[in-house]
């Protein structure tokens, strides 16, 4: 009963981040910096160059994001997609296709679409995302609901400290769609990914203590206001560590991210002083 | 499994249901939810109750949430379609606005999370919550996820479970692939004609090495991977599925030539089988007794990792090892290795295959409760 208090710590080599107003972890990072603000149109949904141009336009909404964010974490990691086990973390999953496969099979059944059925399983963008890079290594899909990011952070951060590895963590979520909508909340599209390193490196951004803490917090509420404005999206939840890596250099507090009722992710994160000024 | 019995049945499944033989859990029906839980009713969250509610499993929980305190308990749990059931029948009985009917609206129910944050509940466990969704890998991920918890000290036990209920959306879409059997699945046979779907709920407890009086099986090893090759077929050479092998064998610290006995993945999908079958045949010595026991249960989906993982330590637990219900004559891919006839005989090493859409691999390692020493 008077176990330690779980902890640890991991770097984070890279992060990438996606949403129609702010397309990208540069514009992103100066927004939740409140030096940018993000765009006033938004722009389309993003096309990874990973995929084929007929998947590109065919792709769910989840698998273009996920690829996008993941590809852009990657490359500014400068390690190689190959050597990398993933997590993706998603609170719903694809809810467009889950209302095409309900839908579908309230009015005809036996004309589910076979690929929109391999879609929609929760593993579909880490199975898109091996297929594009040939990554054979361990990828995970996951859901704790509203405590989807700080499960998958802890997913990550678990195979990141056991195996001493790096370790790609996606996650995303998209718009609710159809009748799933009077069920199931989320607005627009947002995905972040993040390549977390056992210790620091040369390219580390931050590295962030984690501890588990048996505490009932509220999520805490983005300090942005371009993050404020993307707190309709199930995976906001990403956003305030988001935020305290953005600006890390001004020393920021601790975060507790909720992870179950009464249990709490303490994430502190420290900023890397030769890679400021490095940059 | 000692008779060697299928429990499949043709499908009577839903509204018009397909020419196929399903494996369906007599009784879901008549069995609601507790009052206090009457927020999660539906078909998956129901058979999630009646499994932890099985041999003693709750009891068993119960003792581990005395030892270790709530907060030091994980739920880590698998699925692949969880309680879309529920909201496939939203769908068939929505209002005049196009929304959800009022009786069936809980959000809680309908995103894939519900059976985690419902097995959650029900057992008052309040440490990580985290629902694994990899397709038909799912819940032998769980194994994983839950081992690395425990070897970290993020927790002192974890609940690891799977549990994926027939639905629409399963049926529908093998069926949409040409997946689905028309006859009771006849995993490894040369006349094999796709899959049997079943639905499952299985649970597991673990704790670290030194819980407990020794004599619970070990889990020695796992190992994950991915195919990197197709969303629905299988890498044609194994290569995603025999990198999980050797994952799971050096965590272990076994050669192959250790294992006595092997749970297949053994779908009786034509490609599954080939290539697993092929894998099998190079890999182990010919004393190793690999089976299916999916013409017993059918195809659990997202709940087969965890229901084979407990067959695996069943087989260790029992020293039997069953056989491949309903094949006829295996395809001539197959090794001595692959038996339709179960065999009495002291196991002691066992691995069980999972291997999931999206080319997601899984391998378990079980050993008996001397295994640790002998390593």
């Amino acid at each position: 009963m008077s176990a330690p208090p779980a902890h640890g710590s991991f770097a984070v080599d890279a992060v990438a981040f996606w949403s129609p107003t702010l397309p990208g972890w540069s514009h992103a990072r100066a927004a939740f910096r409140d030096e940018e603000a993000p765009l006033a149109t938004p722009v389309k949904r993003p096309a990874p160059d990973l995929l084929a141009a007929a998947e590109r336009r065919r792709a769910p909404d989840t698998v273009a994001l996920a690829l996008e964010v993941a590809a852009a974490a990657v490359r500014a990691s400068g390690r190689d997609a190959q050597s990398l086990p993933s997590v993706f973390a998603s609170t719903h999953g694809d809810l467009a296709v889950s209302d095409y496969m309900c839908a579908t099979l309230a009015s005809s059944p036996t004309l589910i679409s076979p690929t929109k059925f391999h879609n929609s399983v929760h593993n579909a963008a880490a199975g898109y995302w091996t297929i594009a890079t040939g990554c054979r290594e361990a990828s995970s899909a996951l859901t704790a609901f509203d405590a989807s990011f700080a499960a998958g952070l802890l997913e990550a951060a678990s195979q990141c400290s056991a195996d001493d590895r790096a370790v790609l963590l996606v996650a995303f979520d998209v718009e609710a769609s159809g009748a799933l909508a009077s069920v199931a909340a989320s607005v627009g599209l947002l995905a972040c990914a993040l390549v977390l390193a056992p210790s620091a490196g040369a390219n580390s951004i931050v590295t962030i203590d984690w501890e588990l803490a048996r505490e009932r917090v509220a999520a805490p509420a983005p300090r942005s206001a371009a993050a404020r404005s993307l707190a309709g999206n199930a995976m906001s939840g990403a956003l305030p560590l988001l935020e305290a890596i953005a600006t890390a250099d001004r020393g920021g507090a601790p975060l507790a991210l909720p992870l179950a009722p009464s249990l709490a992710l303490r994430l502190t994160a420290h900023a890397l002083v030769a890679t400021e000024a490095r940059s | 499994m000692r008779g060697g019995t299928s429990a499949l049945t043709p499908n009577d499944f839903g509204v018009e249901p397909l020419s196929t033989w399903i494996g369906r859990v007599v009784g879901v029906e008549s069995a609601p939810l507790p009052n206090a839980l009457a927020a999660w009713e539906c078909r998956n969250d129901r058979l999630a109750w009646l499994g932890l509610n099985a041999d003693s499993f709750i009891d068993a929980v119960h003792a581990a949430r005395e030892r270790h305190g709530a907060a030091r308990i994980a739920v880590v749990v698998g699925t692949s379609t969880s309680s879309i059931g529920a909201t496939e029948d939203a769908y068939r009985a929505l209002d005049a606005d196009g929304r959800f009917p009022a009786d069936n609206r809980n959000p809680l129910v309908h995103t894939p999370h519900s059976l985690g944050m419902f097995v959650r509940e029900a057992l008052a466990l309040e440490g990580p919550c985290v629902t694994i969704a990899t397709a038909c890998s799912s819940s032998a991920k769980v194994f994983a996820a839950a081992e690395r918890m425990l070897r970290l000290g993020i927790v002192d036990a974890a609940l690891v479970g799977g549990v994926d209920s027939l639905c629409g959306s399963v049926l529908f879409g093998f069926n949409a692939l040409q997946l689905v059997s028309p006859e009771p699945c006849r995993p490894f046979d040369a006349e094999r004609s796709g899959i049997s779907i079943g639905e499952a709920a299985g649970f597991a407890l673990l704790e670290r090495d030194d819980c407990g009086d020794g004599s619970s099986p070990r889990l020695l090893g796992y190992g994950e991977s991915s195919d990197a090759h197709h969303m629905s077929t299988p890498h044609p050479e194994g290569l995603g599925a025999e990198r999980a092998l050797d994952d799971a064998l050096a965590r272990a610290g076994i050669d192959a030539a250790a294992v006595d006995h092997i749970n297949l993945h053994g779908t009786a999908s034509a490609k599954n089988d080939e290539v697993e079958a092929k894998l099998i045949a190079r890999r182990f010595p010919a004393s190793a007794h690999a089976s299916s026991t999916k013409g017993i249960t059918g195809h659990t989906l997202g709940a087969a990792g965890v229901v084979e993982a407990v067959a695996t330590m069943l087989a260790i637990e029992h020293g039997f090892r069953p056989g491949t219900v309903n094949t006829r004559v295996l395809d001539p891919v197959c090794g001595p290795q692959l038996r339709t006839a179960g065999t009495a005989g002291a196991v002691r090493v066992a691995l069980s295959n999972s291997f999931g859409f999206g080319g997601n691999n899984c391998v378990l390692v079980f050993g008996d409760a001397d295994a640790t020493q002998r390593r």
